[in-house]
């Protein structure tokens, strides 16, 4: 096979997800059926995963000009992109503050994202990583202002417009100050200029906060986490559920390649790294991370507003998952992506229910889930498994993600951090608690019913299910993850 | 008895999934069918009731270590097994767990809102509690101990009294406070032993721990210090449950507000596992810290005794303005002074004193168990719980008034009843080793008769009060609740051999780890 098509080849999935965005658009316009439009993305999507798990099959190995990177990462990460836009197209369909007109722009956007985001984790170029960095960004503000007629849908997408292209100039003139005084833009050329000559710590140290903003922006890191709650909140439900989970993931997906890649040296001992010498960065992520956590946590205590609260979660959610980068070990990289894919679900679930319970009363205050538990336990019990999962009980998934977390600390003597995150972990319990509260513990005080269609029952169902099952049974799913977690790691 | 082998040989893993199962049967019978929900639960009670007997029947006395001991691996790659299994400790928790669960169906007959919920809920916490005691495993442990965590906070939340939500949450954040300091322990017992391991009874093997010094928040802190560190931890993590003074406050709310089969159950179970977790894990695996702090410890039984006590009396002076005046608080304050007795027993490390710790941690079960449900008796009647709201009920309801005398005079420990042997052994165990402490502690008895007897008369004492003139006797159900529980109480106070026999061998064994430290 020649070259041109190999890399074609290992392109093919996001080449097929471009395929379904346009075929699904020639769809909508031919057909007003809005199922029959979803219908072909979720095909599309789905011919895309079945590619992307073919791709296994070929050997790791750079391709477009050593633009992207083909290895285990890259495509475990397509894969769980894709799974999480088809859910997020479920969940558009189910919901009504999509226009049902619009539906088909819907689709568009958040393949878009998809595409940028799987192309993102596999970026081994400055170039190719800022590129795709901006197809995620640019079409993130246009998915944020989706309701037109919604002032704080326009007030969202503004500021996550202001907010993204200050971090996307800030990390292009980190990238162009890296370039400057390693003369590449190859990541791991960069990891060998950085580790064979001296370099000026002080330099270094501005690179370093320019690139963790333009990252941090998108996984809502503190201090670059500002438009965060507002963006979330103002977003329509589904695409504030995706932004929750996907970009957030991507970005930090790759935070870790890129700082594991270019700033840290792997030792002789298999699974752990050193920074390179004469830059500290993993004591700062480990202050960011246990910023992060307090932050989100603290902020969400007392929020009104059920999305608003989750938004808030979720900032603390990216704190958590921080801790698994300061160990710099293979362990905690490992606990990165087991708790993404536990995050992914109940993050998902929570804010699905929230988006079925904002249908029926235009709005998203918590007052809304009173008695939600005698009302509709189909909603409100998987509601309670994914809040008490984010709190990290068990017997559920959130629990187990979490101990992977701490173990990876506590493997490397990092007490300090853990006792931030357990400290943040009983905070967390008041205010998951308080929607269960809301729940259950109160009694209904309207007549109104929350409807609940087949479709949601399923994917209520295929959320929470997993979540029980992986918190009792989760050995499989570690053993993948722990295998997913192969960049190559020399040139 | 015998039994067919795929039960006897997982016999332990039985008592712990019938509950499960039950769950399940009741999840998916109609609501309307109320009574038949109420059957399949203490249909699925009594079965792990009876294996708790035929469980009692097969154990043999004679043997320190594990019997039915049940191991399946669980996740490979991290040595975490499924591993239960009983010994001379858990076995008198396992019996009395099964006892109290199963009468405790009974004593719930009455719940009528979310019925189905409830049971479902009751059952999850019965498993949950089985679990913690028959767990080998720090990890399935922790899974356990925090399972029951749920449940719990529902029961209290859902069918609580007036304030439940704010004694739900309160439970429920206490607890998992306490959990997460245990959690930082587990991990860190895996990755300083040697092969890295959650097995409580590899980590119990002297040489299979080893720490090494290490920096904390920049600080050099040695390997002795470290161990320190996680004892506390657990201590921390434990002492919420018991509840050791000043982490206490939770319980009278939680107790108060909890409706009354689950106030047994918190009282009757729950806190024996702060003691338990105590005996399972703290001491074998930390002898020398545990010896370090048994000084500490000694001092934070005194406390509960005498600050219980205390409390517990002030319910009786105080008006209800200013927070007293309630006979549930009451004996919520009691089982903190009570649970000061086997606080106190548990840290002089003497034959008597452990022996004597363990049986009160039985004896307490029992016998909180019959006070709470006889508060739930009266209140059923009445809808209050004020103590001196009643007056001269002896007349009106002799057979209630003698089983409350029944149940109060066993609680002060008077001689012949089962408390008083308990009592006994813990403070000969204790004088041996600090008499100071133990004289002062036996302030505790004086101060349980005095608010018991006190109340006794309050109530049913004296005139009768004209508004009870037609309350009625203890029904047959509530009596089928209660009469097991008198029957133990007397027996064991005449012949406590069955018990103590149980657990000699074990709690033998535990002193020879620590003395040996």
């Amino acid at each position: 096979m020649g070259s041109v098509q190999l890399n074609l080849v290992l392109y093919s999935a996001e080449v097929i997800l471009l395929l379904t965005l346009l075929f699904s658009l020639v769809v909508s316009m031919l057909s007003k059926n809005r199922a029959l439009t979803l219908f072909t993305a979720l095909l599309g999507l789905g011919l895309a995963f079945i590619d992307a798990c073919f791709l296994y099959q070929y050997m790791p190995q750079f391709y477009f000009t050593s633009q992207l990177s083909h290895d285990n990462f890259s495509l475990f990460f397509k894969l769980f992109f894709i799974v999480i836009s088809a859910f997020t197209l479920l969940f558009a369909y189910e919901s009504k503050e999509i226009d049902q007109s619009r539906f088909p722009e819907f689709i568009l956007l958040t393949l878009s994202v998809t595409i940028g985001m799987s192309t993102l984790v596999a970026s081994i170029n400055l170039l190719a990583l800022y590129l795709s960095l901006e197809l995620v960004s640019i079409v993130s503000y246009a998915l944020a202002g989706f309701r037109k007629e919604n002032r704080f849908s326009n007030e969202a997408s503004l500021k996550y417009l202001l907010y993204g292209a200050a971090a996307s100039g800030t990390l292009l003139y980190g990238f162009s100050l890296l370039y400057g005084i390693t003369g590449s833009l190859n990541l791991y050329s960069i990891s060998a200029a950085l580790g064979s000559a001296y370099m000026e710590p002080f330099a270094l140290y501005a690179i370093l906060l320019m690139i963790l903003f333009g990252f941090g922006f998108k996984m809502s890191m503190v201090p670059f986490h500002m438009w965060a709650p507002d963006v979330y909140q103002g977003a329509p439900t589904p695409t504030a559920a995706f932004f929750t989970v996907a970009p957030k993931i991507a970005g930090i997906a790759i935070f870790i390649r890129f700082f594991f890649t270019v700033f840290s040296n792997q030792t002789t001992t298999p699974g752990q790294w050193d920074a390179i010498p004469y830059l500290n960065w993993p004591v700062l992520i480990a202050i960011l991370s246990a910023a992060t956590m307090t932050l989100g946590n603290l902020s969400a205590l007392f929020q009104k507003n059920a999305k608003r609260m989750l938004a808030y979660s979720s900032i603390a959610h990216a704190g958590y998952m921080l801790m698994g980068i300061v160990v710099l070990n293979h362990s905690g990289l490992v606990a990165i992506l087991f708790y993404a894919v536990i995050y992914a679900l109940m993050n998902f679930g929570a804010f699905f229910v929230v988006g079925i319970v904002g249908n029926t009363y235009k709005n998203e205050d918590i007052e809304n889930f009173k008695g939600l538990g005698w009302k509709s336990p189909l909603l409100a019990i998987p509601m309670a498994i994914f809040l008490f999962s984010l709190t990290g009980l068990p017997p559920l998934g959130g629990f187990i993600g979490k101990v992977y977390l701490f173990w990876a600390l506590v493997e490397q003597d990092y007490y300090w951090l853990l006792i931030f995150a357990i400290l943040n972990t009983v905070i967390s319990l008041y205010y998951y608690a308080y929607i269960v509260k809301e729940m259950f513990l109160d009694r209904p005080q309207d007549k109104t019913q929350v409807h609940v269609s087949p479709l949601a029952t399923g994917i209520l169902v295929t959320l929470s299910v997993p979540l029980v099952i992986l918190g009792i049974y989760w050995e499989p799913l570690y053993t993948y993850l722990s295998s997913s977690l192969r960049f190559i790691v020399t040139p | 008895m015998e039994l067919p082998n795929f039960i006897y040989h997982h016999l332990l893993s039985w008592m712990i999934f019938l509950p499960v199962i039950g769950m399940l049967v009741i999840s998916v019978l109609p609501n309307a069918k109320k009574e038949a929900m109420k059957w399949v639960a203490s249909g699925f009670t009594l079965l792990p009731l009876l294996l708790g007997i035929a469980l009692f029947l097969n154990f043999d006395r004679q043997e320190a270590g594990l019997q039915f001991m049940e191991q399946y691996s669980w996740i490979p790659t991290f040595n975490i097994h499924y591993f239960v299994g009983a010994d001379g400790l858990s076995v008198t928790m396992i019996l009395l767990t099964a006892l109290l669960s199963f009468l405790c169906i009974f004593a719930s007959w009455n719940i009528k809102e979310g019925l189905k919920g409830y049971l479902c809920m009751f059952l999850l916490l019965e498993a949950g509690m089985m679990g913690v005691f028959c767990a080998l495993d720090f990890f399935l442990f922790y899974v356990f101990w925090e399972v029951m965590l749920l449940p719990m906070y529902f029961l209290i939340g859902i069918w609580g009294g007036p304030k439940k939500e704010y004694a739900a949450i309160k439970f429920f954040l206490y607890t998992l406070f306490g959990s997460v300091l245990m959690l930082v322990a587990m991990l860190a017992f895996y990755f300083y032993s040697e092969p890295h391991t959650f097995s409580l009874v590899e980590l119990s093997k002297p040489g299979t721990l080893v720490v090494k010094d290490l920096t904390l928040f920049g600080i050099a802190l040695s390997a002795a210090a470290f161990k320190k560190m996680l004892f506390i931890f657990l201590f921390i993590g434990f002492a919420i449950k018991v509840p050791i003074f000043p982490f206490h406050t939770w319980l009278p709310l939680a107790h108060v507000e909890a409706p009354t089969p689950i106030s047994v159950i918190l009282a009757g179970v729950l806190l024996k596992m702060g003691t338990y977790g105590l005996l399972r894990i703290s001491f074998p695996i930390l002898p020398q810290e545990t010896y370090w702090f048994s000084y500490a410890l000694a001092i934070f039984g005194l406390i509960n005794i005498v600050y219980g006590a205390l409390c517990a009396m002030a319910q009786i002076t105080l008006s209800e303005k200013k927070g007293g005046n309630d006979l549930k608080k009451l004996i919520a304050y009691s089982s903190i002074s009570h649970m000061g007795y086997v606080i106190l027993g548990m840290s002089v490390f003497t034959i008597e004193g452990i022996n004597g710790a363990v049986f009160q941690m039985f004896n307490h079960g029992i016998t909180t168990a019959m006070l709470f449900l006889l508060v739930g008796v009266i209140y059923d009647r009445v809808h209050h719980r004020k103590i001196d709201g009643f007056g001269g009920l002896g007349v009106q309801v002799p057979i209630y008034t003698g089983i409350v005398s029944l149940a109060f005079f066993a609680s002060l420990g008077l001689p012949g009843l089962s408390s008083f042997i308990s009592e006994a052994l813990v403070f000969l165990g204790a004088f041996k080793v600090y008499p100071s402490i133990t004289v002062l502690a036996t302030l505790g008895i004086i101060l349980n008769a005095a608010f018991f007897l006190w109340a006794l008369q309050k109530i049913f004492l004296g005139p009768l009060n004209q508004k009870y003139i037609n309350l009625k006797d203890v029904s047959a159900r509530e009596l089928f609740t209660l009469v097991p529980l008198g029957i133990l109480v007397v027996f064991l106070g005449i012949y406590p051999m069955p018990v103590l026999d149980l657990m000699k061998q074990t709690l033998d064994q535990i002193l020879i780890l620590i003395q040996a430290a």
